[in-house]
């Protein structure tokens, strides 16, 4: 069942198209991966359609309803948001709440939910990232990945359609990346629909169903996870991943 | 010390701290609460950048930290009052300070709204709240926290700052020393007694800022 369609986003800044013409439909439970090497578009791509930036073109189909990108209102925009998730690449916790209000602050505040109901919720979306025992902690008490697990327990508490991640473990040391890939892992196995942004070639492997390479603002190739690492069909993400490997190495 | 002077001086006490808790103490704290109110508004049309405001609230930090106090007193006090509006002196000195202080406090509020990672602007919204509401809960919080000990400093001085309405006919403490020296021709030990209780409300001030600091430092920034 297809749970979100964008068609044809352009954007641009100050100079040329960062982003020329980028589609993307996803279906439920989907865990895509969207691959690629640094400044091809991709953070754009996910800010353009949480409205984070305001595309210049393209189309949105989103819980039965089609949406111009580059026309979209102030409450359009918020509805969308109340069912979609975002995690951001250094973890954007809000500093002076504890990690329990960090998860409660958008039920009570954003959908007018009972502290108690709120609460009930957020207490659960912490034990499911493993973070029940530092609830009242604030940011600043935590490392790098217990931020991250906060901020993913955060998205999952508004119960989203769809969430988007934006290499979420490029901010971490290497030894708390484990953490939180086995959070996003679990997640997927529970079949959260998934759009992630990452360069963790083990989690695309592993985890995703789909993977997608960008490069300048174009996708180069989409293909089911096997396919695209074992039998891709462009010279590119051959390219691509050859220079990974090497790398690895 | 002779005798004499030790009895003016003892005498003199109550008279200048009487004054002081009736005025200067009232004049501070109503003034510099309606300037912070006046500072975080001002503060915020910056930095939300609202266009016409924007410019409005740059032209009054402007003039006002631009001009002398005392200038500004003397324009609410005797200025408006050739234009008919008499003010009482004491909400003159009210008028003058917060509007006054209220320029500074809003470059300090500024500086602390822009030094909040902007990213948790985003991530409020990602969560379904609105601007206004991340503004509120979660940014302006944090601004005032790191506002707060340069907002304890601009009290302090402003503490000092109100002897200058003694110049508009308030009564506060600065006068009422002014007064005991016009009688007893001792303006030494005077003004230094009344420089020692001026030090006395500023080191209360400074316990008090103590304390808040401790208060709000539940959550450290990193
Ligand atoms: N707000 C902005 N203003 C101007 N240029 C921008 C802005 N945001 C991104 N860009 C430019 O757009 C291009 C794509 O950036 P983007 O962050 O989307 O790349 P990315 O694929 O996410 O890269 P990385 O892997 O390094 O995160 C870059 O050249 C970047 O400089
Ligand atoms: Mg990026």
């Amino acid at each position: 069942m297809k749970v979100l369609e964008v068609q044809h986003v352009k954007k641009h800044f100050d100079g040329p198209d960062i982003l020329k013409d980028v589609s993307l439909s996803v279906d439920s439970g989907d865990v895509i991966a969207i691959l690629g090497p640094s400044g091809s578009g991709k953070t754009t791509f996910l800010r353009c359609i949480n409205f984070l930036e305001r595309a210049d073109a393209g189309t949105m189909w989103f819980d039965g309803r089609d949406y111009d990108l580059s026309h979209m209102n102030r409450r359009d925009i918020a509805a969308i948001r109340m069912r979609t998730g975002f995690v951001f690449q250094n973890y954007n916790l809000f500093r002076n709440k504890t990690a329990l209000q960090n998860v409660t602050e958008g039920l009570v505040t954003a959908r007018h939910m009972g502290k108690e109901q709120a609460e009930g919720i957020a207490l659960e979306q912490l034990r499911r990232v493993d973070m029940l025992d530092r609830k009242d902690h604030f940011p600043s008490q935590l490392s790098g990945g217990q931020q991250q697990r906060v901020a993913i327990a955060r998205a999952m508490a508004t119960d989203p359609e769809i969430i988007y991640f934006d290499e979420p473990t490029s901010a971490l040391d290497p030894e708390l990346i484990g953490e939180v890939l086995g959070v996003m892992k679990d997640l997927a196995s529970q079949g959260m629909t998934m759009v992630v942004v990452t360069h963790e070639m083990s989690f695309a492997r592993n985890v995703s169903n789909r993977a997608i390479l960008m490069e300048d603002g174009v996708i180069v190739e989409e293909a089911p996870t096997a396919d695209f690492f074992n039998a891709p069909k462009m010279d590119r993400t051959k390219a691509f991943l050859s220079m990974l490997s090497s790398y690895a190495q | 010390m002779s005798e004499r002077l030790i009895g003016i001086l003892i005498d003199s006490f109550p008279k200048i701290l009487i004054p002081g808790l009736l005025y200067t103490i009232p004049l501070t704290a109503i003034s510099f609460a309606i300037a912070l109110v006046i500072a975080v508004l001002v503060a915020l049309v910056q930095f939300m950048n609202i266009k016409g405001l924007r410019h409005l609230a740059r032209f009054y930090i402007w003039v006002i930290r631009g001009t002398p106090l005392l200038v500004q007193l003397y324009v609410v006090f005797y200025g408006l009052g050739q234009l008919g509006l008499l003010l009482p002196p004491f909400l003159a000195g009210i008028i003058a300070l917060s509007v006054n202080e209220g320029a500074y406090c809003a470059e300090t509020v500024r500086a602390a709204l822009e030094s909040v990672p902007k990213g948790q602007l985003e991530a409020g919204e990602c969560v379904g709240m609105s601007y206004l509401q991340t503004m509120r809960r979660i940014i302006l919080p944090q601004a005032m926290r790191t506002a707060f000990p340069p907002l304890s400093n601009s009290l302090i001085s402003m503490l000092k700052d109100t002897s200058l309405v003694a110049n508009i006919t308030v009564a506060e403490m600065f006068m009422a020393a002014q007064r005991i020296v016009a009688r007893t021709y001792e303006p030494l030990a005077i003004y230094i007694e009344v420089g020692v209780i001026y030090l006395l409300f500023s080191t209360a001030l400074t316990f008090l800022q103590r304390k808040g600091e401790k208060a709000l430092s539940t959550y450290e920034f990193r």
